[in-house]
């Protein structure tokens, strides 16, 4: 088959492993860097026969022309390019920056807010909204302090930066929501809050706020394909109507986000998601590479008794 | 023409039209009556020379044949067996006034097919003209205003947000009807032009048309992103799992190859009883895939008759000998869950055809009490596209009501040097439509660039060989620039 693209790719310059499920990719892109802006995402195809996965834009740094991705290895592709992807490989396929970038001028104070995968996602909006003046809160969730990652640069560009675990085992005990109730405790004039992380967590995030009336802004995350609004697998509602995250979001108002829609929706594909996980590290096995175990997490029987990521992941 | 026997065929992926032998096409082109002033060529969008490329066939004289093709169509094997030749060509051929009409389109693919055998890629001598062009979306808007532009000497890269150039004829239309060997044969024709091919970017996220323009040095840039953005049902029950867009079914299918899932790691899980809402080539399309993929029952729910059926004739035909179930004068109303969040069924109402309506149809008005339910556990919608939103949102480039790109008799947009053609400025169109825009745009853009245009006059004179209308000795392709 031919192959336009022959010759491109995208060289990983570096990688860190925060955890045995989380790692950072730092891939080379220079036009991507000088156009992303905080809020977008990518779409990656890490070789030929892979899926299209979306992934958000954690860091960008224009001058190096660099662009910083964090993934949690839920799943057969992730998990495949928590092992593929080694400084010096290239992706097949990195197209982006895609989606509409947060808006992010005229807050004076605003709440951060990133549980689970949501984590790294926040840091961009973070630090774009210090750089335009406004007085940052921001509040990181992780189930246990084995797991905390980029607390530095988090509180580089945080003015308050309260950390919350599952055991309490760093920070306050307690989930993000928690965190954010203590904010609005100690602030009476917060502008808007932003959260990121599994849908359960950002609907609860959303109920506290709710009743004080601040802005909620969350990055939705539904199952995406091409990221250019040509499908439309990737639409959500908000209030009566029906948007496509990749093109009209991903950010919404989370207050009129109907999160259970989107959760069943997450559902969709967990049969195959499975059928395709069990197969690959049956491979695995077989090439005598134990495929990386994940802590803590059985194996699952039935395709209905797969942990789910996003409800494991911490937050709600 | 041998065709893959239909109980045979619904279990692959081949192509169902095996195409003419060489004495079939011979025989075709004896039916040709040579018309001196031939209805058919008013009839092409694109008015190729019909009689003569069939003229030539009947002369052996194969490669002339592919010429005079190429003087009007990039694309012979494509729009051979995509056109919708019935409403088109072969419409108003005069044969068909008594017999069957000339068979066109089979002809056009049998010489387009041919060519590719042959690797037929005489490239013209080119002058570089020293311009700087960008074309945005590979689809076949882009692919023909790109090879003009080459041909003109200009330094042309295209942009495609997928992985993979070709437009719809990649990800939407399915390989029994178009392989995309087909497509990429004629991308390679593209290359061979010199034209450069950037997938993975996403023009105006990764940078902006006015940025093209004023900051990367295109001198002039063609807009050819097509329609996208499906049309929602906007029924009760549509969120539900197991309700999805042709477009998605077909992209997993055929680009992300799905169907070969778990070698490729797209999935799609496909209902044994699938319901297609709409009957155009993409819902057709959508009918066809999925009974390859396995499902037991197919049903097309259209709200018209089989008069206004949008679709292909032959698609509908293939379609009908699969076995698909056609359901005429029938809406939906209703997708009914299971409880747990995916179609159990689907409760629909017929309709009975009323006064004309502003498209010229006779319009659908849903006949009092006649709603019934039947089973599906999946439900396939392809009932339009709008405008895709990405290039309105990230220019200031002006768009019509409906959302589309503003373009003007030339294709000109409101931005200076900036053109557009396709789907995004007609709304979901054809193949040979979006081609004849993307060749218009591209004489737009010579224009505005001051390119002499030697193409009239050239095209498939005794014994001159031509290559997409430039006649192959012509080196005349020096640019003359307004002091
Ligand atoms: C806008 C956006 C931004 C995202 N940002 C990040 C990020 O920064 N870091 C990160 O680790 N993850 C992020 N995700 C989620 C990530 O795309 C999925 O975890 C990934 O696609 C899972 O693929 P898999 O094959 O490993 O797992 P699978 O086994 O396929 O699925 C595991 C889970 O991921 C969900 N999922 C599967 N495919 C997709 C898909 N194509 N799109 C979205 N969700 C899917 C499923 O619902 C399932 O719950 C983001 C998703 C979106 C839509
Ligand atoms: C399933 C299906 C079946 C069809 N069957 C037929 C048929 O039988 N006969 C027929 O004549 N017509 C058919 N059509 C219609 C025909 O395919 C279209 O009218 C034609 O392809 C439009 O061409 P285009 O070049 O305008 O756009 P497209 O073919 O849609 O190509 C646009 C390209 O631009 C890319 N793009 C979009 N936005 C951006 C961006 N911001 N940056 C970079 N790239 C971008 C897209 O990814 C895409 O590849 C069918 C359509 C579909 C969907
Ligand atoms: S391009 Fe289409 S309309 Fe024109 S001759 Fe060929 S088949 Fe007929
Ligand atoms: S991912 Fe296809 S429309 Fe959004």
């Amino acid at each position: 088959m031919l192959d336009v693209n022959a010759g491109a790719g995208f060289t990983i310059l570096a990688r860190e492993d925060f955890s045995d499920v989380t790692y950072s990719l730092v891939i080379r892109h220079p036009l991507m860097a000088r156009a992303a802006q905080p809020g977008q995402f990518v779409i990656v195809m890490s070789h030929e026969s892979g899926e299209r996965i979306p992934l958000t834009i954690a860091d960008f740094d224009r001058d190096k022309g660099t662009v910083t991705l964090v993934v949690q290895a839920v799943g057969k592709s992730t998990k495949e390019m928590q092992q593929l992807c080694q400084v010096g490989t290239t992706l097949y396929g990195l197209v982006g920056p895609m989606g509409v970038p947060s808006p992010l001028a005229g807050k004076k104070k605003v709440v951060c807010v990133g549980g689970g995968l949501g984590v790294a996602p926040i840091f961009p909006q973070a630090r774009g909204f210090k750089e335009n003046g406004a007085y940052v809160i921001g509040i990181l969730g992780f189930r246990t302090k084995d797991l905390v990652f980029w607390e530095e640069k988090f509180r580089a560009c945080c003015d308050e930066l309260i950390l919350c675990t599952d055991d309490g085992s760093a920070g306050m005990k307690g989930f993000v929501s928690d965190g954010i109730k203590h904010a609005i405790a100690g602030h009476s004039n917060i502008d808007e809050v932003v959260a990121i992380g599994p849908p359960i967590m950002m609907k609860a995030c959303a109920e506290v706020t709710r009743p004080h009336a601040i802005k909620t802004i969350v990055s939705l995350n539904p199952i995406m394909v091409d990221g250019t609004g040509m499908c439309g697998g990737c639409r959500v509602k908000i209030g009566d109507e029906v948007k496509f995250a990749c093109v009209d979001g991903p950010d919404f108002d989370g207050h009129k986000v109907d999160f259970n829609d989107l959760m069943m929706r997450l559902k969709r594909y967990r049969e195959e998601e499975k059928a395709a996980l069990d197969r690959w590290s049956e491979h695995c096995r077989m090439m005598n590479q134990a495929p990386p175990v994940l802590k803590g997490r059985g194996v699952a029987n039935s395709p209905m008794d797969l942990p789910d990521p996003f409800e494991e992941t911490l937050g709600g | 023409m041998r065709e893959q026997d239909p109980l045979i065929r619904v279990k692959n992926f081949e192509e169902v039209n095996c195409g003419y032998t060489l004495e079939q096409a011979l025989n075709e082109s004896e039916r040709c009556l040579l018309c001196p002033d031939p209805a058919c060529v008013a009839g092409c969008p694109v008015n190729i020379n019909i009689p003569k490329f069939i003229e030539a066939i009947s002369a052996k004289d194969f490669r002339g044949a592919y010429n005079v093709i190429t003087a009007s169509n990039l694309l012979a094997a494509v729009c051979g067996r995509v056109c919708p030749q019935e409403t088109q060509c072969e419409g108003v051929c005069v044969v068909g006034e008594s017999l069957e009409p000339v068979a066109i389109g089979r002809l056009e693919r049998w010489v387009g097919d041919y060519a590719i055998k042959e690797k037929w890629s005489n490239v013209p001598h080119i002058e570089p003209s020293g311009y700087k062009i960008g074309i945005v979306g590979s689809g076949p808007a882009g692919m023909a205003c790109a090879a003009d532009m080459a041909k003109a000497g200009c330094d042309v890269t295209v942009f495609e947000a997928f992985h993979q150039a070709g437009g719809v004829l990649k990800y939407g239309i399915p390989d029994f009807r178009l392989p995309n060997t087909v497509v990429d044969a004629e991308i390679e024709n593209l290359r061979k032009l010199g034209v450069k091919f950037e997938c993975n970017t996403l023009v105006g996220r990764l940078f902006t048309i006015e940025q093209m323009r004023n900051e990367l040095g295109y001198d002039a840039v063609f807009i050819g992103t097509g329609a996208g953005y499906p049309s929602m049902l906007g029924i009760p029950g549509d969120s539900l799992n197991g309700v999805l867009s042709a477009n998605e079914l077909l992209t997993r299918c055929n680009l992300m190859r799905a169907k070969e899932f778990p070698n490729y790691d797209t999935p799609l899980p496909l209902g044994k009883r699938v319901a297609v809402i709409g009957a155009g080539n993409t819902a057709m399309d959508a009918m066809r895939v999925s009974l390859r993929l396995g499902a037991e029952k197919v049903y097309c729910i259209y709200r018209r008759s089989r008069t206004e059926c949008p679709a292909r004739a032959e698609e509908v035909h293939h379609a009908e000998e699969e076995g698909v179930e056609f359901h005429w004068l029938t809406a939906p109303v209703e997708i009914l869950d299971d409880g747990k969040g995916n179609v159990r069924a689907m409760r629909c109402i017929k309709m009975e055809l009323g006064e004309p309506d502003e498209s010229g149809r006779r319009r659908p008005i849903p006949v009092k009490g006649s709603e019934f339910e039947f089973e599906t556990d999946q439900v396939v919608f392809a009932i339009g596209t709008n405008a895709n939103p990405i290039i309105g949102q990230t220019s200031h480039l002006r768009l019509n009501k409906r959302g589309y790109l503003a373009a003007g008799d030339d294709l000109a947009t409101s931005m200076a040097g900036v053109f557009a053609g396709g789907d995004i400025v007609t709304g979901a169109a054809t193949v040979i439509e979006a081609m004849g825009a993307g060749r218009k745009a591209a004489r737009g853009m010579k224009d505005y660039l001051r390119i002499r245009d030697i193409e009239t006059g050239s095209v498939g004179e005794a014994g001159i060989e031509t290559f997409f209308g430039i006649d192959l000795r012509e080196r005349n392709f020096a640019r003359i620039r307004a002091a």
